[in-house]
């Protein structure tokens, strides 16, 4: 039925970035994304560094860069978006091979492109060393609301049981003769969508049922607690900070 | 000193709030270690007697008593420690990431923590031969093998009564013999609701069957099961060859 024993995103591993506690990482890689989007834009270098810092991270928790590199292809769409930035701002324009560009829309792009890439790769390690129940875990230990944690976990755990009642249907579909061939089917399809959507609905109801059998009231009871020592704290701290200190550098020296 | 029954039911009636009445009086009382086989037609009110068990339904006329405490909303948390029931779809039944966790739920919400709390984990998955799947998610399992694990996270709990709706349905017949085996060698009362006449003979030496909301027989399964006329009269029939008293 379901294709591993983990998540696609992430990537088997012994490594000491593997080995952090979750909560340590979360609070890391957000630290980090904070820090990148408040440096200025101008500074180019700090980039640059953060960009090393990633890459040394990256080499840490022993992530190939092919990997990583295949995984930032989710930005896609919004580096479209940076692309056409150049060609729409207003503002003073300048000459790039025959072509006129604005020159702050140039500075926008650069921006969303630089900051964007950098979070969304600090978010691809992150996911890629930490196990998707593992980041609930320390979601929960860095309070985020229990109904949004409950709400996530129920999603990984019902996730593929939902995917394959759809296939089921879509099998069902085709084996009377049904082929979605264009908007006249579209219907169909809507209305198999809404059967999906009462089936998981009607789930949802026996699963509420099956926990309040086994005494569930409102609350997840806690069954794992994650802990950090000080030390891994202060080694999922070294990301940020040293980040921090480019994005000083930069605010003084630009 | 005589301890209580594990359950007493006594003139339970209910209606669904859209005037649906399922149960016109059912009384019925199970001795603590019997295996009680609860029978009867699709729409006979079986599932809806389950769930007025440890309080899920409850207001309507009637009493139900688990092992002397009765249900209501007083005790409710340690009725539903007292009362596991095993649900007929083990895709409903087992809502956490992993084996183990989903096992640890019932003790974990009881208050149970740490060491204490592996340990009841451990002998509940062991209970079942399901110890070495135990940090796996449950959508990895085989159909018997979740089926199994849905019996783990109840026995955690050590109830008083295990209610098991169709534990048979949609097992193959060497998971079925398994779970057989599972559930025989388990010391504790159980009430198994089943249209599986043959599995209710071989685990249940009594039975019961609910039919029309009441019940409509109540003695030994061997003879419930031959008597055609009592069978015919509540819709239940045995497989095509099936001779109860040839095994019985």
């Amino acid at each position: 039925m379901g294709a591993g024993h983990a998540h696609k995103l992430y990537r088997h591993a012994h490594s000491p970035v593997h080995e952090l506690p979750p909560h340590t990482k979360l609070a890391a890689v957000l630290g980090f994304v904070v820090v990148v989007v408040s440096t200025p834009r101008e500074a180019v270098w700090a980039f640059a560094g953060y960009a090393l810092l990633l890459a040394v991270v990256a080499a840490k928790a022993r992530v190939p860069a092919g990997f990583l590199l295949k995984r930032l292809l989710i930005e896609v769409p919004f580096v479209a978006f940076a692309l056409l930035m150049p060609f729409v701002v207003p503002g003073e324009q300048t000459e790039v091979l025959g072509v006129s560009l604005s020159v702050p829309g140039l500075w926008g792009a650069w921006n969303v492109l630089a900051k964007g890439t950098l979070g969304v790769a600090a978010s691809v390690l992150l996911a890629s060393t930490t196990e998707l129940r593992a980041l609930l875990l320390g979601l929960q230990r860095l309070k985020l609301p229990p109904m949004l944690v409950q709400i996530a976990s129920f999603m990984i755990r019902y996730g593929d049981v939902i995917t394959d009642e759809m296939r089921r249907m879509s099998v069902a579909r085709r084996s009377r003769g049904f082929e979605a061939r264009g908007v006249r089917h579209w219907g169909v399809l809507a209305k198999s969508a809404g059967a999906l959507f009462i089936r998981s609905y009607e789930r949802g109801e026996r699963v509420h049922l099956a926990m309040v059998s086994r005494g569930y009231t409102g609350t997840m009871p806690v069954i794992d607690e994650v802990t950090a020592t000080r030390a891994q704290w202060r080694y999922a701290a070294a990301l940020p900070l040293t980040a921090l200190l480019i994005c000083l550098l930069g605010w003084t020296t630009s | 000193m005589t301890t209580p029954p594990s359950l007493e039911v006594s003139g339970l009636a209910y209606a669904y709030p859209d005037g649906h009445q399922a149960l016109f009086g059912v009384d019925l009382t199970v001795g603590r270690g019997e295996r009680v086989a609860l029978l009867g037609p699709n729409g006979a009110g079986k599932t809806t007697l389950v769930l007025h068990l440890n309080g899920i339904h409850t207001g309507g006329a009637g009493t139900v008593t688990v092992a002397g405490l009765p249900v209501g909303k007083k005790h409710l948390a340690e009725i539903r420690r007292k009362v596991g029931i095993v649900f007929q779809d083990p895709d409903d039944q087992l809502f956490m990431p992993t084996v183990r966790e989903d096992v640890a739920f019932g003790p974990a919400a009881a208050g149970v923590r740490g060491a204490e709390l592996d340990a009841v984990v451990r002998k509940a998955l062991d209970r079942v031969g399901m110890a070495d799947y135990a940090d796996r998610p449950p959508h990895h399992l085989s159909f018997g093998q979740r089926r199994r694990v849905a019996v783990a996270t109840v026995l955690a709990m050590e109830p008083e009564i295990l209610v098991l709706d169709e534990p048979s349905s949609n097992l193959d017949p060497a998971s079925r013999r398994e779970l057989a085996d599972i559930l025989r060698s388990l010391d504790v009362t159980v009430l198994m609701v089943t249209h599986d006449l043959p599995y209710a003979l071989e685990l249940c030496p009594r039975a019961v069957i609910l039919s029309e909301g009441v019940i409509a027989a109540d003695g030994r399964t061997g003879e419930i099961l031959a008597d055609t006329e009592l069978m015919a009269r509540h819709r239940l029939e045995l497989p095509f060859g099936f001779v109860p008293s040839s095994v019985a």
